[in-house]
């Protein structure tokens, strides 16, 4: 094995995997790290993406899709509901496939890839990341580098040795267990979305059709509720309750960041993305696409600096601009929003769907929704004119998108 | 102390990600609590989404 590359990539899901991609094809020598035996498994994740989020990375492939989504259904503690009218569809991936395909891609530009490999520490010289040490079934190595990039998921401890305080706050982690269900009679077109703090305190719970049949059902709650309820026992309850004849097929657990992006994804020598940047959408929870799109714009900066030959904190932080350009900015928008929205309670979800029923469905845009929302808690329009101030510009962009 | 219950670990990381000192060392299937490091904090038994971990006075 080479012992010098120009960028090292930390971590081997759709961040690092699309990250070591587009810095090979930029013309870098890559090598990406990934701790466990394969890339893909296991796969701590719902699998859903958007059509349009999903082709600012890779053309939908079939082999690579478990289901095609036609709507978004969201339920009140009482059990009302409302679907918002989305003109594109999405898709509920095979991570497993789909993350091995990204690190093809990889491959194919000539990126090497190792797994079962564990980054010990980071190696620095003068205030800069030089490389990598690692182990890889007891072998040790150290590997030079002109840039390391950071994408070893939601534990972040790359940006930690790197000297970025990673540590999430409580109430910025959603924790989260998923069954994959087999036997339950659903709808395989529509994801659904409760939203009900008796089922889940500080989140919300999901079923995704993952096909005839079976679905992703799962949960997430607050991590500052975790001192007083256990997931698996709130999910086990609404299960019982949605699909009392449904079996078990697979446990997943993990923590979600939903937060805004780190202060800091940048040293000398080194970026961070995805979960590890924090760059989750933190309204959501979902970090395929943005993960991916830190990934691709990560890589780029990379391969435009080992061209350049210019390694800097500085040089690196147009990763930085292009990422608040892209989504970081919306980020900060969606962060106020999820702290809105889970201060209410299961009375005023339940009166704000009464009043989104009554839009007519061609008008139910998250903003005309928002507003019903607050139409029901007008302490919470405070909270909301800081965001619309802060934020006016994004929201019409984020509308026109 | 913190104390992982055996065989009830699902790797997932969350604990790292909210543990103050940095005391937790998580590979593909081991885990390890670095006794002198941690400070008792409790939020990774708050933040396990299974209750792998357990504080014990």
């Amino acid at each position: 094995m080479k012992e010098k590359f120009d960028v090292v990539v930390i971590g081997g899901g759709p961040a690092g995997c699309v990250a070591a991609w587009h810095a090979a094809k930029g013309g870098a020598s890559v090598l990406l790290l990934e701790k466990n035996r394969s890339i893909g498994p296991p796969v701590r994740c719902a699998e859903g993406v958007g059509d349009d989020g999903l082709r600012l990375i890779v053309e939908p492939q079939p082999f690579f899709i478990q289901n095609r989504l036609e709507g978004i259904r969201f339920i009140a503690p009482n059990g009302s509901a409302f679907e918002i009218e989305t003109e594109k569809h999405g898709y509920i991936l095979n991570r497993n496939v789909f993350d091995f395909y990204l690190a093809q891609l990889a491959a194919k530009e000539g990126a090497e890839i190792r797994t079962k490999a564990y980054v010990d520490s980071l190696l620095l010289n003068e205030g800069r990341i030089t490389g990598v040490k690692f182990q890889a079934l007891r072998k040790s190595y150290s590997v030079e580098s002109s840039i390391v990039i950071g994408a070893d998921g939601v534990e972040s401890r790359m940006g930690r040795m790197a000297g970025i305080r990673t540590q999430l706050k409580m109430k910025d982690v959603e924790s989260c267990i998923q069954y994959k269900l087999a036997n339950v009679d659903m709808d395989t077109l529509i994801c659904n979305l409760y939203f009900s703090r008796e089922i889940s305190p500080g989140g919300y719970a999901w079923v995704f059709p993952t096909g005839e049949g079976t679905a992703n059902v799962g949960l997430g709650i607050s991590g500052e509720y975790g001192k007083r309820y256990a997931p698996k026992d709130l999910l086990d309850r609404f299960v019982a309750r949605l699909f009392p004849a449904a079996s078990v097929l697979a446990i997943t657990v993990g923590g979600v960041p939903v937060t805004q992006t780190l202060r800091e994804i940048v040293k000398p020598g080194f970026m961070l993305a995805g979960d590890a940047a924090r760059q989750t959408n933190p309204l959501s929870g979902g970090g395929i696409v943005s993960g991916m799109i830190a990934g691709k714009l990560a890589g780029q900066v990379a391969a435009e600096a080992v061209q350049k030959g210019n390694f800097s904190q500085n040089a690196l932080k147009e990763y930085e601009k292009r990422w608040y350009k892209a989504e970081g900015n919306y980020h900060k928008m969606y962060y106020r929003l999820k702290e809105t929205i889970y201060k209410l309670s299961d009375d005023d979800l339940n009166r704000a769907t009464q009043a989104i029923l009554k839009l007519p469905a061609e008008k139910r845009h998250i903003i005309n929704i928002f507003k019903a929302v607050l139409f029901q808690k007008p302490s919470l329009m405070f909270d909301v004119m800081i965001l619309f101030k802060d934020h006016v510009k994004n929201i019409i962009n984020a509308l026109g998108k | 102390m913190i104390i992982i219950k055996e065989n009830m670990c699902d790797f997932c990381g969350a604990c790292v990600a909210v543990c103050p000192p940095d005391a937790i060392e998580l590979r593909e299937a081991e885990i390890r609590i670095d006794e002198d490091t941690c400070t008792d904090c409790k939020l990774c038994v708050y933040v396990c989404p299974i209750d792998t971990l357990e504080y014990a006075a």
